[in-house]
């Protein structure tokens, strides 16, 4: 008897582990410019996160029983941008707090793996932020000097200089706020595109968080429709509201949000039309956060929303099937 | 480029690019097959209703006899490969389930010799197709539609294209290519019959560009008939599907549930025209066909004119093989069936026998498969634009019935969509057990 299996015979080599790991790979230059502009800290954070992500998707495993799918990297993934998603100022049981509940709660106890509703980080996100808005809303100044260079010296206290993020300026002060801060309006381009300013640690640097996303785009595990419709909306309701559209971009978790949140596969539409629909949602929902709600900021909420309507948008717009008339 | 002149032309939706493999058996010209000791042949080879048997246990047959009387409009006929003593008439296990077969002992001699070659242009379209029926000539390209109905569409049907498919785009086969390699002025003999049957003007004949030889003998061979046109195609799977390659050539849409006779088109494998040939000319029942074997445990990789009824386990005789073997597939890669006994025999669709070692085998394991993770990558492969996760979700759960929502029927089963899942999942298995289930 030989071994029996439907076709086809053969396969690509595309995996979910191979996936993830490239993902986490992308993910490498945002790590270390956390640490440049935050410091040992910043590092500390994201290696409790992800042991924290790790443990839990045991655990929860084997309580669940279900098969341990530690090696997809998966877990690695949502504790990265658990830690991503916060100051560098927080005390070390949020990120515990915030993995443990990403991944027991959002994820696993929804099914697991390609189950969840929402973006296990995100969820994570957001509980944290409500059960310590403090912690969670005090910003330090990045570094002035390279924070690799405390590395060695096991140095992880931070500075007591508290200040505010761009966008939480921008929404006290206005333009002007900002002009005073940064000196002129070029020089807070080019902190904000390099990262040079407060806000949580994964999120300041837009050129390392481009240059990952180049990496997914080029490896087609990330496709152009979200981040695409995402960027294009905020900057067209920039334009319309008389903001500065760049400094949105470049402000905030935008970056992050736009190419390696709204893209997680399992919480966002399946198709070319519905992943634009989705990046509108997410686009439009930031900006009336951004501009009229109560918070400086709004990435994590807007994907969220629509994360929740991405069953009914896959539902609505399909591909349209060869040879069927519509 | 020499095929300058030409539009290379493909279809837009889906698709995808598996290893070819075609290096292994292209260059190997066709052999004959040794005579097999015994031929097991089934009754139905074929789309429709199973020949009615016609030798029972303890004939002697002939070469070429009628063993198998084509039942029905939708049926073909079925004769004997090899002259012998009927040792069985048994329900047998072929690609995994159970058909009516006549099982043959070699016995006696080859009586047939040199057949007489009739001229094919006097012949009256009526005694064309008469030959075609009673040859029991039907789809070799996997399919089996017995060719005698294809070719007699309702007359409503108003047919004015004949598509020939030399795209063989599953990986591996190469039988097709030696054919037109080796076979170029019959095919195109076969061609011109086909057409003469159809009464169409046009005909397009479609070659993947991974066959560039085949391309340029076709078109040196065709300069002179103008209404015979070689088409090069894109290096894609399924180039080859009868919809993608409608669409690819002539733009038309096969509707949903429909043949392409809808679209007026009449689409015809390489093998089956040359086939059509012998039937014509020579009155050559269809009992033999070329077969691609190969697979990196096979010593004597080649492309084989075997005798239909032959059982893998000759061939293993005949070819060799080192090493333990893992799987047995019957057809290509992507959409052929693999056996579990050395007992299965060569069908006239048959187009090849792949031997795959334990390590290859392994390496697609279904039984492994994991959640799906919504990675969309099975939408953009799909030729038909289906949503081949939902339908592998909805299977998981068996839900044949929902699974008609999300167009189940209009599913080709080419296996791009398990191709490239990452999950590895075995969408296609579901596709199967819904269309068997939800009817």
């Amino acid at each position: 008897m030989y071994r029996l299996s439907v076709s086809p015979h053969i396969h690509s080599k595309a995996s979910v582990s191979r996936i993830m790991w490239t993902f986490i790979v992308a993910l490498m230059p945002a790590m270390a410019a956390s640490i440049w502009f935050f410091g040992p800290r910043a590092l500390y954070l994201e290696i409790i996160s992800v042991a924290t992500a790790v443990i839990t998707e045991l655990l929860t495993g084997l309580l669940l029983k279900k098969r341990i799918t530690l090696s997809d990297g998966s877990a690695v993934i949502t504790g990265l941008l658990v830690a991503f998603n916060m100051p560098v100022s927080v005390p070390y049981y949020v990120p515990i707090v915030g993995s443990f509940f990403g991944i027991a709660i959002v994820k696993q106890l929804f099914g697991g793996l390609g189950y969840n509703i929402f973006n296990p980080a995100l969820a994570a996100r957001v509980f944290v932020m409500f059960a310590w808005l403090p912690e969670m809303t005090t910003w330090n100044a990045p570094l002035t000097t390279s924070g690799f260079s405390k590395l060695a010296g096991f140095n992880f206290s931070i500075d007591t200089i508290t200040t505010a993020t761009p966008l939480a300026i921008a929404k006290m002060k206005g333009m002007a706020g900002l002009l005073t801060e940064f000196g002129s309006k070029m020089g807070m381009y080019k902190d904000l595109f390099l990262g040079k300013c407060p806000g949580c640690i994964g999120e300041t640097s837009a050129l390392a968080l481009l240059l990952g996303a180049g990496l997914l785009l080029l490896t087609k595990i990330i496709r152009w429709p979200i981040p695409l419709s995402y960027l294009a909306t905020v900057v067209l309701i920039c334009l319309l509201s008389g903001n500065d559209p760049i400094f949105h971009l470049l402000s905030g978790g935008l970056i992050l949000g736009a190419f390696f949140m709204a893209t997680d596969y399992v919480t966002s539409p399946m198709t070319p039309k519905g992943m634009i629909l989705f990046g509108v949602g997410c686009g439009l929902v930031t900006m009336v956060l951004r501009l009229k709600g109560g918070l400086p900021e709004g990435v994590s909420f807007s994907i969220l929303f629509m994360n929740a309507l991405a069953p009914l948008i896959d539902r609505y717009f399909k591909n349209p099937v060869l040879g069927v008339k519509t | 480029m020499w095929y300058s002149g030409l539009k290379i032309k493909t279809f837009r939706t889906g698709g995808v690019h598996p290893h070819e493999y075609k290096g292994l058996t292209e260059e190997c010209s066709i052999i004959n097959f040794p005579v097999p000791q015994k031929v097991i042949i089934p009754l139905s080879q074929h789309i429709g209703k199973t020949a009615k048997a016609l030798v029972k246990k303890g004939d002697m047959v002939s070469e070429y006899q009628l063993i198998g009387q084509k039942d029905g409009k939708i049926s073909a006929n079925v004769h004997s490969s090899i002259p012998g003593k009927v040792v069985d008439v048994v329900m047998a296990c072929i690609l995994n389930y159970q058909v009516l077969s006549v099982v043959i002992q070699l016995e006696g001699e080859f009586k047939t010799g040199n057949l007489k070659k009739d001229e094919w242009e006097p012949l009256k379209k009526e005694e064309i197709l008469k030959r075609i029926e009673s040859a029991g000539i039907v789809g070799m390209g996997g399919a089996g539609f017995p060719t005698d109905f294809k070719l007699s569409p309702p007359p409503d049907k108003k047919i004015d294209t004949l598509l020939v498919n030399g795209v063989e785009c599953e990986p591996y086969l190469t039988s097709d290519y030696r054919l037109m390699m080796e076979k170029t002025d019959e095919i195109v003999e076969g061609i011109k019959i086909v057409k003469k049957v159809l009464g169409v003007r046009t005909v397009f004949l479609g070659i993947e560009l991974n066959k560039k030889k085949a391309i340029k003998k076709f078109k040196d061979r065709l300069t002179s008939e103008s209404n015979i046109h070689v088409v090069p195609l894109k290096v894609k799977y399924p180039q080859g599907g009868e919809k993608q390659l409608i669409k690819a050539i002539l733009k038309r849409q096969v509707p949903s549930g429909g043949l392409p006779f809808d679209v007026g088109v009449i689409v015809s494998n390489i093998a089956t025209v040359y086939a059509v040939r012998e039937a014509v000319l020579f009155q050559k029942p269809l009992t033999e066909r070329v077969v691609t074997v190969a697979g990196t445990i096979v010593e004597k990789c080649g492309n084989y004119k075997i005798r239909v009824g032959t059982t893998v386990s000759e061939v293993i005789k005949e070819v060799g093989i080192h090493g333990p073997i893992g799987k047995v597939i019957m057809g290509g890669p992507m959409m052929g069936i693999n056996v579990s006994t050395v007992e299965a025999p060569v069908m006239k669709g048959t187009s090849g026998i792949l031997f795959f070692s334990e390590k290859e085998a392994r390496s697609i394991d279904y039984s492994f498969y994991k959640p799906c993770i919504h990675c969309s990558k099975c939408l953009e492969a799909c030729p038909v634009n289906l949503n081949p996760s939902m339908l592998s979700i909805l299977g998981e759960m068996e839900k044949w019935e929902d699974m008609k929502g999300y167009h189940l029927q209009d599913c080709i089963e080419c296996g791009c969509c398990s191709f490239v899942c990452p999950s590895r999942r075995p969408i296609v298995g579901w596709v199967k057990a819904g269309k068997a289930l939800s009817a």
